[in-house]
């Protein structure tokens, strides 16, 4: 058969999948803001417990995440196959950083018993709990995500090494690195909803 | 069928949409911060939709690529922001 | 690849690929095979179903116990709705005739993305056998039905568990089709088919396409939250952790209603094709059909909340479900008198795909106009959670889907297999299977109205009479079904082998490539220049 290429249709499948991701977290949002909407006070003093300078590096990291592997991309098209495999390190290396910070974060949460069905989280009642609940399902699912973002990475990374991606066949950058904005995007959402309640 | 000519975004204007998402996120830090009651979340909210356009627009290309794109993404925003005002007939009114 | 294995004259069927036997088919990315692969999976599980739910009406021919108990009922009754819903309507149509025919109907040789479209068959058998295992293996078979309400869900000590995780992977399988679908439409389509160019079935394809796109992650992710539930105590549905079980329900319907869109839509494309080939006549308004299509896909997210009119919603709510599900009510007549129109004056050629087109229009119409009954909240309220929404449903999913499915399996099939099946046993089967459909599910509303309560072992002595006419009339479609089934198996085994193109007067693509296709459908892709459904010149 005849190899077909297309690389907008490519591009097109990968916003569709995308799609599919912003509405998977879409309703993990609609059932943050049922919830919080009948606990505010709750949700107040379950932010108040996240550490807002862990979130902010975190943010501030991803967002470089992000521009070095749109760098990457521009880097691929102008055919500097050195510099982009540079920026997708990076972006590696940002992502390892970011679940390390995770893990510590989680960590302390766990300490403090605030995990689910943790005896001290079931004595702060429904609101806390459920403020909780929804802190380590949608970090929890967020963070699975950018482990896939990893793995994807390093194939990427690999590709480009083997000249199987290059300044004219890049599509598998420009659609992992969309993957990665969307990782991106969730997290420019859950910071201010999680972190900065005040 | 693939076509030939496609916008490179130069390393500058990467650079600027950083510096811009950066000046956002401290504002959207230091402005929660402040006592405003429900203008909080509202603010952040803003801040965090703002984030998000350019992110789309500039890191994922959505300026450059073609106007079906951008349609896409603007009616799957709808769909969704419906969902939840049509979830909040029920939770706003029990 | 020598000349006799030549792609352009060989049937998809003969074609001998790197892979032999049985390998040939489950790692093939020919969408024709995959769409085969799904027609067979679909039609062993069908008859699993179908026994079970004829086991069931077995136990409700007499009040008390029969064959079984409540907890063997429950147990049925789960398993008869997952295999049902998830693994036969929701895949339904797209997987089988829209991975067959869209390609050849577009004048494309595949799907844009043939491995993808492989995967997901994948991700279904490997969803299927972990629902699977439900059955086997830990507590005993589920018993929630197959909506997982919460709190049951997490509070039966049954293997709810994989049953959920389960319909969880099969739900990678449903994204990946609409994936493939949305961007095949957009991007294959042969040089000259404009949108408005293309035939129905595709149309509607597209519409499913989006809505599976767009509803199937919100069932990923309340199924997520179900896991999480039962593994950790999440809180998030537990009224004893300040969860509201309700939400639950809201998540559960804004896929689950768009889900039947899922499984209409497809449905009334395959009409929409049929109807016009064997009236020999262009279809009545095509674009009433192709923009009531987008109508119903885009209204049918909003108005999940009728399946929930005595959960304890607010008053506003109702309202506001119950005056949108009217409004989603208006496209699907328009179809409904675009059919008829269509029929209208044309030249009928009563053949067995014909038979099946007419009497899905009939049944749809019970299954429609009962459902505004329920879209409505006073009566609602009265046969809320009785047979009457059995009834219904069954008229829509099994009478829709069902028939619309069986009429383009009996116009495409000698596309499909190049062989012919026995047009006698085939109108007997149609005949005995619609006497018995009808003596099935009508009782059920009478029953219903009368308070007969669903998912029930048992009954009060009052509803003995409906209930035996409701068990025989379970007997006689099955019969009809036997007969169905055993002359398309048979047909597509040792039927009357035939080349002929076009056997129906076909206008669409499909009737212009070989039968059966050959592996790339088209030696060359053909300029579209006539619109789908020319009869007129
Ligand atoms: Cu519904």
């Amino acid at each position: 058969m005849t190899v077909h290429r297309d690389d907008l249709g490519d591009k097109m499948g990968m916003w569709l999948f995308i799609f599919t991701e912003l509405l998977l977290f879409g309703m993990l949002f609609v059932v943050y803001a049922v919830y919080r909407s009948m606990h505010p006070e709750a949700f107040k003093l379950g932010g108040d417990e996240l550490d807002v300078v862990m979130g902010t590096i975190n943010t501030i990291i991803l967002l470089i995440s992000s521009m070095t592997v749109a760098m990457s991309i521009s880097a691929m098209q102008k055919g500097n196959k050195k510099l982009a495999l540079t920026l997708l390190t990076i972006t590696l290396i940002i992502a390892v950083v970011f679940l390390v910070n995770k893990y510590f974060e989680w960590g302390a949460k766990f300490e403090y018993g605030f995990n689910p069905g943790a005896p001290e989280l079931l004595e702060l009642g429904p609101g806390t709990i459920l403020f909780f609940g929804l802190y380590f399902i949608m970090t929890g699912i967020h963070a699975l995500h950018i482990i896939i973002g990893i793995a994807l990475f390093i194939y990427v990374f690999w590709q480009i090494r083997k000249d199987k991606i290059h300044q004219t066949d890049y599509v598998w950058l420009e659609n992992t690195g969309l993957y990665w904005h969307l990782v991106d995007l969730i997290w420019i959402f859950l910071f201010p909803l999680f972190y900065l309640i005040h | 069928m693939s076509e030939e000519k496609h916008h490179i975004v130069s390393y500058r204007t990467h650079a600027f949409v950083l510096l811009a998402l950066l000046v956002l996120t401290g504002i959207s830090v230091a402005i929660t911060q402040l006592e405003m009651g429900p203008m909080n979340t509202l603010a952040a909210m803003i801040i965090a939709g703002i984030k998000a356009a350019i992110v789309l627009a500039w890191f994922m290309h959505l300026k450059f690529e073609s106007r079906f794109f951008a349609f896409m993404v603007s009616a799957v925003v709808v769909v969704f922001l419906l969902v939840l005002l049509v979830t909040f007939f029920d939770y706003s009114y029990r | 690849m020598s000349e006799a294995n030549n792609a352009h004259n060989v049937s998809y069927l003969e074609y001998k690929g790197q892979y032999k036997g049985l390998f040939a088919w489950i790692f093939s990315t020919d969408h024709k095979r995959i769409g085969l692969l799904y027609l067979y999976t679909m039609l062993l599980f069908f008859s699993v179903a179908a026994i079970l739910g004829l086991l069931m009406k077995t136990q409700l021919i007499a009040p008390g116990y029969t064959i079984m108990g409540p907890q063997t009922y429950n147990s049925l009754f789960t398993l008869h709705g997952i295999i049902m819903i998830f693994i036969i309507v929701v895949p339904g149509l797209p997987a089988v005739f829209g991975n067959f025919f869209l390609p050849i109907m577009i004048g494309a040789k595949d799907v844009a993305f043939p491995k993808l479209n492989l995967l997901s068959w994948w991700f279904y058998i490997i969803g299927i056998l972990i629902v699977l295992t439900s059955q086997f293996m830990g507590d005993g078979p589920p018993d929630t039905g197959w909506t997982f309400y919460a709190p049951y869900s997490f509070r039966t000590p049954t293997n709810v568990l994989p049953a959920v995780f389960g319909a969880f992977v099969m739900g990678f399988s449903s994204i990946l089709t609409g994936i493939n679908f949305v961007v095949t439409i957009h991007r294959m389509r042969a040089p000259g088919m404009t949108w408005f160019k293309m035939p129905l079935f595709p149309w509607t394809l597209y519409g499913t396409a989006w809505i599976q796109i767009l509803a199937t992650p919100v069932i990923g992710i309340t199924l997520l939250l179900i896991i999480a539930e039962r593994l950790m105590g999440i809180g998030i549905f537990d009224p004893a952790l300040g969860g509201d079980p309700i939400l639950y329900q809201h998540l559960f319907w804004i896929y689950s209603h768009p889900a039947v869109y899922i499984m209409i839509l497809p449905g009334m494309g395959a009409i929409s094709e049929i109807i016009p080939v064997f009236s020999r006549k262009t279809i009545f308004g095509y674009k009433a059909i192709v923009l009531s299509t987008m109508a119903i896909a885009f209204v049918g997210y909003f108005v999940w909340g009728h399946h929930m009119f005595t959960s304890g919603m607010s008053g506003r709510a109702l309202y506001a479900f119950s005056f949108l599900t009217f409004l989603v009510a208006i496209p699907s007549a328009i179809k409904v008198f675009n059919w008829v129109s269509t029929m209208h004056r044309g030249s009928l050629h009563m053949q067995t795909p014909f038979y099946w087109a007419v009497s899905f229009i009939f049944v749809f119409m019970i299954g429609g106009l009962t459902g505004l009954v329920l879209g409505s909240l006073a009566t609602n309220v009265h046969v809320h959670d009785t047979h009457f929404v059995v009834a219904h449903f069954h008229f829509i999913v099994f009478g829709g889907t069902g028939y619309a499915f069986m009429a383009a399996l009996h116009y495409w099939f000698p596309k499909m297999f190049g062989r012919m099946y026995d047009m006698n046993w085939a109108n007997l089967g149609w005949g005995i299977f619609f006497i018995g459909f009808n003596t099935l599910y009508l009782p059920m509303f009478y029953l219903g109205i009368m308070g007969m309560p669903r998912r029930y072992y048992d009954y009060l002595p009052d509803f003995h009479g409906g209930n035996i006419v409701s068990s025989l009339g379970a007997w006689v479609m099955v019969s009809g079904i036997v007969i169905i089934f055993a002359n398309l198996i048979r047909s597509a085994r040792h039927g009357e082998k035939t080349s002929d193109k076009n056997p129906w007067g076909g206008k669409t693509l499909e009737w212009q490539v070989d039968t059966p296709p050959t592996l790339e459908n088209f030696e060359e892709i053909p300029t579209i220049v006539k619109g789908p459904y020319d009869y007129e010149d």
